[in-house]
């Protein structure tokens, strides 16, 4: 474990538990949105036919830092009318609600933040804390279109933390564990002992799992989509009829934070549905550091692995974006209420079912 | 003096929050800050600003979270049931299928009793007026 070793180097708990949690930080959390920004332009200018940023960079890969820097620049201005304490709250709520989600993400066997026993609730606990972030920057705004954006994305987050919620249950169920580290092991080996597959079990029941757990892949998939307000259930932030939804009124820095917050979001709901279905950190196929004998190269190849696969997600929701067109607010409720819930229960107690037949 | 995986946590919030707070105030020596009136008004597409956006609020974003939160407190009881329920069997099944009965019978009065729909404009359509002629009448009034 990373904390074991910086622990052997500092001697000193509170040390090593800081550098620890500067880590996915800076390594990760930085980098992944420096990179996910020009990704996400590049994808959506490819889909349209258009080349998207070319002139910073090669490929305009530099065009994010060139961004960064115009933020840093950026006048901070907070209206007359806003309530002045909470508008400057609002980000750091925000932000730190993405980012205690990085404390139970299993990067790797050899990189987890936090090695609590309730990983995945605490994960879904945590993700809350966005919904207080947002509803603050929303109202503290005083700006009519922030607070239309606040309230539909808050109906809309706590609505479809359910089917996620449910979703994660069946695994509970399956697995009997709700810790992430260990769920990852579980599904160790091939990538016919990830979730989606049926579990590391070997027998009939595997085989039955396979049509439900895609099943609650596709629910889970959806919810999580609509958890982090990405088309197609943007409406919080419907640039065609709300400008910006609940950041409106921020610039400069903090709206730097809600960009980054977002970006973070997406890849910790793409982290927990590949920990949950696609083995977490396996690899699908076995590790060099097996066939070569050596050892340490484990733990970043599990690394490399995970972050290709919540690389892919993103992607996937980036591709989503340009395929899909913005649902309508009750369109969006019903699809939650009336098809996401209902097949869920349903799914959850066919599980049950054959996990005790 | 350990620290334990909570403790773990807290620390991953604190140097969240540090980020957040450095990051706003470090780049305070760099950018401007020339305020105007205009600027900083409450922007609402470069109009005046017309009345308070704190105002009285749809109720269905009410009844939404009302819903959550029933919802929200039984899946919360089911988790320790989906941790051990298998040690008891069917019975330990069937205890949480009656659970779920009781919650699947709630979600269905509530969508019964349309607390799930959401209040739609009434949409009129455009309908061509027939005109009336003469032997129309005449035939009406024969009848």
């Amino acid at each position: 474990m990373i904390y074991d070793f910086f622990l052997k180097i500092t001697g000193s708990n509170i040390l090593a538990s800081i550098i620890q949690s500067l880590l996915p930080l800076f390594i990760f959390i930085l980098p992944f949105a420096l990179f996910a920004v020009w990704l996400e332009r590049k994808v959506s200018a490819h889909m349209q036919d258009r080349l998207g940023p070319m002139r910073v960079g090669k490929h305009g890969w530099l065009q994010t830092v060139a961004d960064i820097l115009k933020l840093i620049q950026k006048e901070d201005i907070v209206p007359n009318d806003a309530d002045k304490p909470l508008f400057n709250i609002a980000p750091i709520l925000v932000f730190v609600g993405s980012y205690a989600v990085f404390a139970a993400i299993p990067f790797s066997g050899a990189f987890i933040g936090s090695n609590i026993d309730l990983g995945i609730i605490f994960i879904i606990a945590a993700s809350g804390f966005v919904v207080a972030g947002i509803l603050m920057a929303g109202w503290a705004s005083n700006n009519k279109y922030s607070l239309l954006g606040a309230m539909r994305s808050a109906a809309q987050i706590i609505s479809y933390e359910i089917p996620t919620v449910l979703v994660v249950l069946t695994i509970i169920m399956i697995t009997g564990t709700t810790n992430l580290a260990t769920l990852s092991e579980m599904q160790t080996g091939h990538f016919w002992n990830w979730m989606i597959f049926g579990g590391p079990n070997f027998g009939i029941a595997k085989f039955i799992f396979i049509p439900f757990m895609i099943i609650n892949f596709i629910i889970i998939y959806i919810s999580t989509l609509a958890e982090v307000n990405r088309t197609p259930f943007d409406i919080p932030e419907a640039e065609s009829e709300l400008v910006s939804g609940y950041h409106t009124e921020y610039s400069g820095m903090k709206f730097a934070m809600f960009f980054l917050a977002e970006y973070a979001n997406m890849f910790a709901v793409s982290a927990i549905v590949t920990a949950l279905f696609f083995g977490g950190y396996q690899s699908p196929i076995g590790y060099l550091g097996n066939l070569f004998g050596a050892h340490w190269l484990i733990p970043i190849e599990q690394f490399i692995w995970f972050t290709a696969k919540g690389i892919f997600f993103v992607f996937v929701q980036m591709w989503l974006r340009w395929t899909l067109p913005r649902l309508r607010v009750d369109q969006l409720m019903a699809a939650c209420w009336k098809y996401l819930i209902p097949i869920a229960f349903v799914n959850l107690i066919i599980i049950g079912l054959i996990t005790v037949l | 003096m350990m620290l334990t995986e909570f403790g773990k946590i807290f620390v991953f919030i604190l140097v969240a929050v540090f980020f957040v707070v450095v990051a706003v105030i470090a780049a305070k020596f760099v950018r401007p800050k020339r305020p105007t009136h205009e600027k900083l008004l409450t922007y609402e597409c470069g109009e005046n600003i017309i009345g308070s956006p704190w105002v009285k609020f749809n109720i269905r974003f009410y009844v939404v979270a009302l819903i959550f939160l029933i919802f929200d407190v039984e899946v919360v009881l089911l988790i320790p049931w989906a941790l051990v329920y298998k040690q008891f069997g069917l019975e330990g099944f069937l205890i949480g299928a009656i659970f779920l009965f009781l919650l699947g019978l709630g979600m269905a009065y509530e969508w019964r009793k349309g607390d799930l729909e959401w209040v739609k404009p009434k949409v009129i359509p455009p309908a061509l007026k027939k005109e009336v002629t003469a032997e129309q009448v005449t035939e009406e009034v024969t009848a």
